[in-house]
């Protein structure tokens, strides 16, 4: 008998596409690309190789009150602007997105560190879809949001809008596609260091003929998102991101009569019954915590496993990942690919030096290079972990996965709900009794019974608990954009 | 015969099904604000302390899980009964109206009673909100996909201090009705009529520590709720400088806040009793489940 192999060589895959990257990116404010005024700029690195790709503007409190005035301006004839001619120019912004989506996934994986494969197959298609569904609502606000005295719902109005980095270009379509749908202006700051899908997006805009200042993008870091949160004509702020920052706005906000919604972090469990499939579930645990390198707020970051099936688990799983390929995110068969930035990679290595500090058990495949260059961190699970552990309570938003087991359902439901957060869970059972149950009794806005990380703009989206406030998707996620 | 003198009532907080006295000892006198008596102490009502507040919020805890587990039918018949019990006390709900010296007689009486159909409006949303709000998600997979509405949890309930009843019952009603459990704070000029929804919770069934009922100075309750990390939501019908506060405790523990404007009309707006009414009481879950064989 031989024994199983479990790597097989691939031939590399690149992906073939060219995009043109310009050398330095302007602000795009009031339907135009300009300069901010300090002439600050950021340089925006490629992750997998640290090869410079393009040069940002960093907008200061001057230029984030043109892209204001700008959106405030454009607000009085968009809001009046006819449902459905509103409607088309998000399908025309849908469409485009379609037809430049390979341009878009390889300039998005180069931006950002994820494999192609994600941002072709998901984060692209997952944007354009955005579009495309919040297009359909335009006509149909009074029955999404219905009001009191029967006539339609009104724009809030100028909606401030800062997202991460983790799915950038799709991050901005869930932003955008709701505020436009609903006839409010934007003005979005997508994160430094994967600013240049939102700026396509931004020619997108142009190329639509979409009419100056109903979207602004303006580029920055934490202290552009500072002035846009604390501007007073925003009406509303919109924010995903880190839990701390979003204390932060909350705080700022406080005593204004901006609206506000939050999608914070979350450390997701993710629970597998003894009754699973378990291949399937291990292929769940695969893509919850692995995918996007963990960098997920959703992720499914604490595996809960029922006992009498945890060493199967654990052994498939050690299997699983020893097939992952790790390395150029530009390969066609690359599974994971580079962390974003450098200081995400100090503190998922710091997070990881202790989970094996308090007494648990990493597991990792160390025996396959990495790339020399880029931000690199090996997909690794700990065993022994016990709940009281950093690694078990902490966010990592990285590739570090937390196993722990349990022996009846009610202990399952009481672990999973032993966190602050509340954003996401996975229950896998051959049992659609006992997952509604469980789904019933888990605090969480989103819970994928054997799926995880599943998204589509029909589906609301958005955390219990300090995972933050309102959803984006479907009709609750119009109920934020209009009144 | 001599003539007989009234009994001066002095009215408890209800916490957890009970009435007691707040631990700190303190009452304070109920004014009879209307032109019959010229500000006359009618009665007198406790003033809730940090302690009182922390036990109700335990309180209200430990009944969440079960009262949102609660079938919406179940709810509802509580809820409807409640409006059965207020009804048969409405003299004494328009008597502590008009102590208010807010409103005569007539506008009292309005108010009672749509205090009281309000009440019946709720009863009824209990098992159709999530007809109304929930629903199947068209996603482009193969799963079976939908989103229900849930409680959010403990709420902290600021009334109008200018509304004795209606403003009061019309802040309570959603959150009760959707499972969250309530610590409620009345007008603390008029608390008697919602002392009076208190006295007939019990008797309607509302299991212990669903509704919470605390008198006192709202300058010493705000801080504490906003404070407060085991409080889920807060809605608050307070003025700009209380309403930055409880702002300010959204970063707490992210707790959901909902302000509403004290001087709303809450007799007329027909959106108190829509489903806008459960902003920040309830929360969007969505299930996904694959389908296939």
């Amino acid at each position: 008998m031989t024994t199983p192999r479990t790597t097989w060589d691939f031939a590399p895959a690149p992906e073939s596409t060219k995009v043109e990257i310009k050398p330095h990116y302007g602000l795009f404010i009031d339907g135009a690309f300009r300069e901010s005024r300090s002439g600050r700029s950021i340089e925006t690195i490629n992750p997998a190789t640290e090869a410079s790709l393009s040069h940002i503007c960093e907008a200061d409190a001057s230029d984030v009150n043109s892209a204001v005035v700008a959106a405030r301006k454009a607000l009085k004839s968009w809001r009046r602007t006819p449902a459905l001619e509103r409607a088309k120019y998000l399908y025309r912004i849908a469409r485009r997105i379609q037809e430049r989506a390979r341009e878009l996934a390889v300039l998005e994986t180069m931006d950002n560190g994820k494999p192609i494969r994600e941002t072709r197959d998901e984060d692209v298609p997952n944007a354009a879809a955005h579009f495309f569904h919040h297009a359909g609502w335009c006509d149909k606000l009074r029955w999404a949001c219905p009001t009191a005295d029967g006539t339609n719902p009104e724009p809030i109005g100028v909606c401030g809008q800062i997202i991460p980095w983790n799915f950038p270009l799709m991050m901005a379509a869930w932003k955008i596609a709701p505020a436009l749908a609903c006839g409010n202006t934007v003005v979005l700051k997508p994160a430094e260091t994967t600013s240049l899908t939102a700026l396509r997006l931004a020619e997108i805009l142009q190329e639509i003929d979409l009419p100056p200042g109903v979207v602004n993008i303006i580029t920055g870091a934490g202290e552009t998102g500072r002035e846009l949160v604390a501007h007073n004509d925003v009406d509303k702020i919109a924010f995903t991101g880190s839990t701390d920052v979003g204390r932060a706005i909350a705080s700022t906000v406080a005593g204004t009569k901006k609206r506000l919604t939050l999608e914070l972090g979350g450390k997701s469990p993710n629970i597998i019954f003894a009754d699973a499939a378990i291949d399937q579930a291990v292929e769940g645990v695969v893509s919850a915590i692995w995918a996007n390198q963990g960098q997920v707020c959703c992720a499914g970051s604490r595996l809960l496993v029922e006992e009498s099936v945890a060493d199967e688990v654990i052994e498939k799983l050690r299997l699983r990942m020893r097939s992952l390929r790790v390395g150029d995110p530009l390969d066609k068969n690359t599974d994971v690919g580079a962390i974003n930035n450098r200081a995400q990679l100090d503190r998922i290595e710091h997070y990881i030096k202790i989970g094996t500090a308090e007494g648990a058990e990493r597991n990792e495949v160390s025996d396959t290079p990495l790339p020399s260059k880029g931000y690199w961190c090996r997909p690794c699970f700990f065993t022994g972990v016990q709940p009281a552990h950093t690694i078990a309570r902490e966010e990592i938003f990285g590739p570090v996965l937390a196993v722990m087991t349990f022996r009846t359902p009610d202990e399952a439901v009481a672990r999973a709900n032993n966190t602050m957060y509340g954003l996401s869970a996975g229950i896998w059972t051959s049992r659609g009794s006992k997952a509604y149950e469980v789904a019933r009794q888990i605090k969480a806005g989103v819970i994928w019974c054997n799926t995880f990380n599943q998204f589509d703009p029909a589906a609301p989206f958005g955390g219990y608990r300090e995972s933050g406030f309102g959803r984006e998707g479907g009709r609750s996620g119009l109920s934020a954009y209009c009144m | 015969m001599a003539e007989r003198s009234e009994i001066t009532k002095t009215w408890k907080l209800f916490i957890g099904g009970a009435f007691p006295r707040s631990e700190s000892g303190r009452v304070a006198p109920v004014q009879d604000l209307s032109d019959r008596s010229g500000g006359k102490a009618l009665a007198y009502a406790a003033q809730a302390s940090r302690k009182d507040l922390r036990d109700a919020v335990e309180a209200a805890r430990s009944a969440q899980e079960k009262w949102a587990a609660s079938s919406g039918y179940l709810r509802g018949q509580i809820i409807y009964r409640l409006a059965e019990l207020l009804d048969g006390r409405r003299e004494e709900l328009i008597e502590a109206v008009r102590m208010s010296g807010r409103v005569g007689k007539s506008k009292a009486i309005t108010e009672v009673e749509v205090a009281i159909d309000r009440t019946l409006s709720f009863a009824g949303w209990c098992d159709k909100l999530d007809s109304v709000a929930g629903g199947r998600n068209a996603v482009a997979g193969p799963f079976h996909c939908f989103s229900q509405i849930e409680a959010t949890g403990v709420v902290a309930i600021f009334a109008p201090e200018q509304s004795s009843l209606i403003g009061f019952l019309t802040l309570i009603l959603p959150a009760i009705a959707c499972g969250c459990t309530v610590i409620a704070m009345p007008s603390s000029v008029e608390p008697i009529a919602a002392l009076i929804v208190a006295e007939c919770a019990p008797s309607a069934d509302i299991p212990p520590g669903v509704f919470n009922v605390l008198t006192g100075l709202r300058e010493e309750l705000v801080p504490v709720v906003a404070a407060h990390r085991d409080i889920d939501a807060v809605v608050a019908a307070v003025e700009p400088e209380m309403a930055k506060i409880l702002q300010l405790g959204v970063a707490e523990n992210l707790k959901r806040v909902r302000l509403i404007d004290p001087q709303a009309k809450f007799l007329e707006d027909l959106a108190w009793s829509s489903p806008s009414a459960f902003q920040a009481v309830t929360e969007v879950k969505t299930v996904w489940h694959t389908v296939g064989f």
